[in-house]
């Protein structure tokens, strides 16, 4: 927020010359006498008000236009932050906190109503306080981003600075991340980290947690559980199972999605249970029968190219789309077709033209579950023939991350299908 | 009733109302606001608190407990969506309720924002599945005329209703989540120097008021009333969940009463000097494994530990009882049930409950005490122990100061209950999901208009007087009463006499209802086809309350079952003869000394025989003719 804190125009021009800030405490003389806070203003309000917190605690819109006379009671103090010393447990293991956005810890200052994010270790321990029993935390902030804002790039920064722990003490990595895209990032590092000797689990909330109700706390408790206790390896997403404050599910970071946009339950698992799962009394089951990662030696190989396509089919898709796409440089498109795997026969020029031009061509499905059989029907057959490769029951969003990934550690597109069709993080 | 004297004590009373609109859509979704008995889902939370939302109690103590309940919410799918299980964030504000919240503030002069922003007011119970009640202040001021008096306003506010609550124990809480997102006014007024009974009026009245606006929901639950009450000198208290008007005088009586009970308590307690510190707290565990009190007994079972504050010079303040009923022991007692310890036993009480005179001599050798010192014996587990004998101790020092701010719940039985601590400020912050409301110039105009042009109260009543042929007192009940709608709906088709249906809804189900039977089973569609029934001639009038009693009692789950077991229905007319040439043959001796008047002691044999299968009319005329052929023979 900039130093107006929200306000513009005419409600700014009325701040400054009564010369007053938000955090004062105001009396401000209208139609009535009005006393309180001022408090900031959200970007999208309109110009033409002041927000003011009464006594109550209320928040009310006091119009500029009928401001006669602003009198400052009382200036705000900033007070430094007072942080309390953390005392370590020494029996405890170490955990590392990488926070990358989405809050998973917030205080409520009710005096501003703000709500800031609690990012140092020992704020996230005050707003938890039973992470302290389970390890001890250092916490980082890597970045601070919504996760729709993520690009590609910063899921390298990410695996740079996992890599740069490869060999710590550390028994386990969180990750807090907003929940919009974290399918994508953890896909990124189960390929990018293939192999990395301790487990890596992204956590988030979906309902904020300055809110008493939030699923923050206790996916928080669980990730934790998990890593201290799992000893397994891999990259995981923990969140909720389901609407209750019961058990929380480890999804296995190249087999999940968001599939509601707004629930507690919203990540799953695709057609199959959870990899593991956290009762209520935080002991941890396993579901999954192999190891996670294929090739137990750690092979990082953190280069992505990004000139990748998702392309989702629907009747009336306009081939000439992917003529621009083939125009434009981009090296791969992962199709979305419809069934087991299909698009329209109006697209198979196109298709061989992009085969041609040595784009690696793959075929998932929007039914999301399931998986993709070409060999089925007559479309799925000639699709083949075309050079399509079929990526089996992968997901979309997992085959394109994999795309990006093969395409920036291959030499050439031999080499990007045969990466597609290895099972190196139990994406299939 | 004790007499009092309101004004000396210096009496203050702030009445709250919160009043349910009849969008027929909750708050925040598209969600129809049902009651049912039937839940289609079930999920349970946990809320949390950080710890430095706790106010005044001690925070780990007050933390503990509010981590430890499991919520079980109910939900039936028509009347809750995701948004009340706080599964996805709240759609628009119902512009409905916004308009009706304007014109109310309208009503009551009072001035309305031009910009008005929802807020979160934290709420840690249970009773929103958030853990906030969303809230809104939509004017401030304004005044309400009652009598000849104006009464301050304080603030008109919206907001968003909370869940019922189904069941409470120990480590569980059930909620219901029908009514969680109903849209309810909250109209605050200043506090005023009263009595009892004037509150009982300026309530009635402002429900008036609301209700002529035909945009308030009826029926039970639908207005609720909170009062904040003081005396000279003390705290405070807010006391929340009046649900009936009648209720109101009786609680604010008592609650007037129990403070001023307390001053005199603190008046006394400034004498002696007291003063407890950690050396005053005894472990006698193993003294008492002998004891033969039940309540001993069972919590050592689940391995809880006895312990005992000693309070030097206070024999006979737990037990001093300035008005009947309130005491500072019972205070007490009502703290420590709040952090689910079962009770506490004091030294004015004792010996009793099963702790004997050799139990008490024990004791009071184990904490050295005198005479005049008192002590209190309280069992429970640690650490729950620990914070529930802080909290004791803490209210023990605030009853030396007289009354403690705090937050106490209404009672069926008229008096008031500890419920928790009064929280210091209004824990409230923005609610971020939904921008700012703006109200335009011409959304206030259409407001004031309306204002204007609603009629008052007693235009009101003298309109359905003249509509429906009532008197005013009839006029007044039924308007008043939860069945206004329902009586509307009734003589519709003009088949029954508003009269009738008027006495009915007000006199027979309300005299059912003070003989302990239950107006909620009651349901507005038995009511209906009782007068349909009644409209085809298929049973006669008298049978009505016969029929009700039976549902309200439990007996019978609708009218036709209801009918079936009473045995009412028209009887054939010649049944009918039958049974009065019977009871004529048996009284034949009366008959013939009373003649013509016989007819009154065989009027009430028959009816009582007869019970609602015939009218009272024909049975008369009936024995009348009879009577008189009789006596010719």
């Amino acid at each position: 927020m900039s130093e107006e804190q929200g306000y513009s125009g005419n409600a700014l021009d009325c701040l400054k010359k009564y010369n007053t800030k938000v955090g004062d405490s105001i009396k401000i003389t209208a139609d009535l006498t009005y006393s309180g806070i001022l408090m900031p203003r959200y970007e999208s309000g309109d110009d033409k008000h002041l927000v003011l917190k009464l006594g109550s605690g209320y928040n009310v819109g006091i119009n500029v236009d009928e401001i006669q006379k602003i009198q400052i009671v009382s200036s705000l103090e900033v007070k430094p932050e007072q942080s309390e010393e953390r005392k370590d447990d020494p029996k405890l293991p170490k955990i590392l906190l990488l926070s990358t956005g989405g809050t998973i810890a917030s205080k409520v200052d009710y005096r501003t109503g703000a709500v800031t994010p609690a990012l140092t270790a020992s704020d996230i321990n005050e707003a938890v306080p039973e992470l302290e029993k389970l390890a001890n935390i250092d916490a980082e902030v890597l970045f601070s981003e919504y996760s729709e804002n993520l690009q590609p790039d910063h899921w390298t920064e990410i695996a740079e600075k996992l890599d740069s722990v490869a060999n710590s003490d550390y028994k386990g990595i969180l990750i807090a991340h907003g929940t919009d895209t974290m399918h994508y990032t953890s896909a990124f590092l189960s390929f990018a980290l293939a192999g990395f000797p301790i487990p890596v689990v992204l956590v988030g909330s979906q309902r904020s947690s300055d809110r008493p109700s939030s699923d923050a706390a206790i996916n928080l408790i669980a990730a934790s559980k998990f890593l201290v206790e799992s000893n397994t390896k891999g990259i995981f997403l923990v969140m909720h199972h389901n609407d209750n404050d019961q058990t929380v599910a480890c999804h296995a970071g190249t087999r999940v999605r968001k599939n509601h946009t707004s629930k507690r339950g919203a990540f799953e698992t695709m057609g199959s249970d959870p990899a593991f799962i956290v009762t209520p009394t935080l002991e941890i089951k396993k579901n999954i029968q192999d190891e996670f990662f294929k090739d137990a030696k750690y092979n990082p190989r953190m280069k992505i190219d990004t000139k990748v396509a998702l392309v989702k089919y629907h009747p009336g898709y306009d081939p000439k789309l992917i003529e621009n796409l083939i125009q434009t440089g981009c090296k791969a498109i992962i199709f979305e077709g419809t069934g087991l795997g299909h698009v329209g026969r109006t697209m198979y020029d196109v298709v061989k033209n992009a085969q041609e031009n040595d784009l690696f061509l793959g075929m998932t499905s929007q039914c999301i579950d399931g998986r993709v059989r070409m060999t089925v029907y007559e479309s799925g057959r000639d699709l083949l023939e075309l050079g399509i490769t079929p990526l089996e029951n992968m997901t979309p969003e997992t085959s394109l991350v994999k795309a990006m990934w093969a395409l920036g550690n291959s030499k050439d597109i031999d080499q990007v299908r045969s990466l597609m069709l290895e099972n190196i993080a139990s994406e299939f | 009733m004790t007499e009092i004297d309101f004004e000396k004590i210096g009496l203050k009373v702030g009445l709250e109302i919160h009043q349910q609109l009849n969008t027929n859509k909750k708050l925040f979704c598209k969600c129809r606001p049902i009651e049912s008995d039937e839940y289609t889902e079930k999920f349970s939370r946990s809320l949390r608190t950080a710890k430095s939302e706790l106010g005044e109690l001690d925070p780990a103590a007050l933390f503990e407990k509010t981590k430890s309940k499991k919520i079980n919410y109910y939900a039936n799918s028509q009347s809750s969506c995701l948004v009340e299980k706080d599964e996805e964030p709240p759609h628009d504000l119902d512009h409905n309720a916004k308009k009706i919240s304007l014109l109310i503030s309208s009503m009551l002069e009072s001035k309305i924002f031009s910009e008005i922003h929802v807020m979160r007011k934290t709420v840690i119970d249970g009773s929103n599945t958030t853990g906030f009640q969303r809230t809104m202040l939509i004017s401030q001021g304004g005044n309400l005329k009652v009598k000849e008096k104006k009464i301050g306003v304080q603030a008109v506010c919206l907001e968003e209703d909370a869940a019922k609550l189904l069941k409470d124990e120990q480590n569980e809480r059930d909620y219901s989540l029908d009514r969680l997102g109903v849209p309810l006014v909250e109209i605050a007024l200043e506090p005023v120097s009263t009595k009892p009974s004037e509150v009982k009026e300026i309530a009635l009245t402002l429900g008036r008021n609301l209700r002529v606006t035909g945009n308030m929901k009826r029926g039970i639950g639908s207005i609720r009333q909170d009062v904040n009450i003081s005396v000279m000198n003390s705290g405070v208290v807010e006391v929340k969940g009046v649900q009936q008007l009648d209720q109101l005088e009786e609680i604010i009586d008592y609650e007037a009463k129990r403070q001023h009970g307390l001053i005199l308590i603190a008046e006394k307690l400034k004498k002696l000097s007291i003063t407890i510190t950690k050396e005053d707290i005894f472990d006698i565990t193993e003294s008492f494994k002998v004891c033969d009190s039940k309540i001993i007994q069972n919590a050592l079972k689940s391995n809880a530990k006895i312990k005992a504050i000693r309070i030097r010079n206070f024999s006979g303040m737990f037990g001093f009882e300035p008005y009947p009923r309130i005491r500072l022991g019972k205070e007490i007692g009502q703290q420590v049930r709040f952090f689910g310890i079962g009770g506490v036993f004091h030294s004015d009480e004792l010996p009793n409950y099963g702790i004997t005179d050799s139990d008490v001599d024990k004791v009071r050798k184990h904490l050295e005490l005198v005479d005049k010192d008192g002590f209190l014996i309280i069992a429970g587990e640690d650490p729950k122990l620990d914070y529930t004998i802080n909290s004791i101790i803490k209210r023990i020092q605030d009853a030396v100061n007289g009354v403690p701010a705090e937050t106490r719940a209404a009672t069926q039985d008229g008096e008031t209950v500890f419920l928790r601590p009064r929280p210091g400020a209004s824990r409230m912050y923005p609610e971020t999901d939904i921008p700012s409301i703006g109200v335009t110039s011409e959304e206030i105009k259409i407001a004031r208009n309306k204002a204007d042009t609603t009629p008052t109260w007693d235009k009101a009543i003298t309109e359905i007087q003249k509509k429906y042929n009532l008197n005013h007192q009839q006029a007044e009940q039924i308007f008043d009463s939860e069945y206004m709608e329902l009586f509307e709906k009734i003589c519709e088709n003009k088949k029954n006499s508003p009269n009738f249906v008027a006495s009915i809804l007000c006199s027979s189900i309300t005299n059912l209802e003070r003989q302990g039977l239950h107006t909620t089973l009651l349901k507005p569609e038995h009511i209906i086809e009782s007068f349909e029934l009644l409209a085809s001639d298929k049973i006669p009038k008298e049978s009505l309350e016969i029929i009700f009693e039976s549902i309200m009692s439990g007996k019978s789950g609708n009218v036709l079952t209801a009918m079936q077991s009473t045995n009412v229905s028209s009887i054939d007319e010649y049944k009918l003869n039958e049974i009065l040439d019977k009871i004529i043959q048996n009284n034949m001796e009366l008959v013939k000394k009373l003649e013509d008047k016989a007819i009154t002691t065989l009027m009430g044999i028959a009816m009582k025989e007869v019970r609602g299968k015939a009218s009272g009319k024909i049975v008369n005329e009936l024995l009348e003719q009879k009577i008189k052929n009789t006596i010719k023979k």
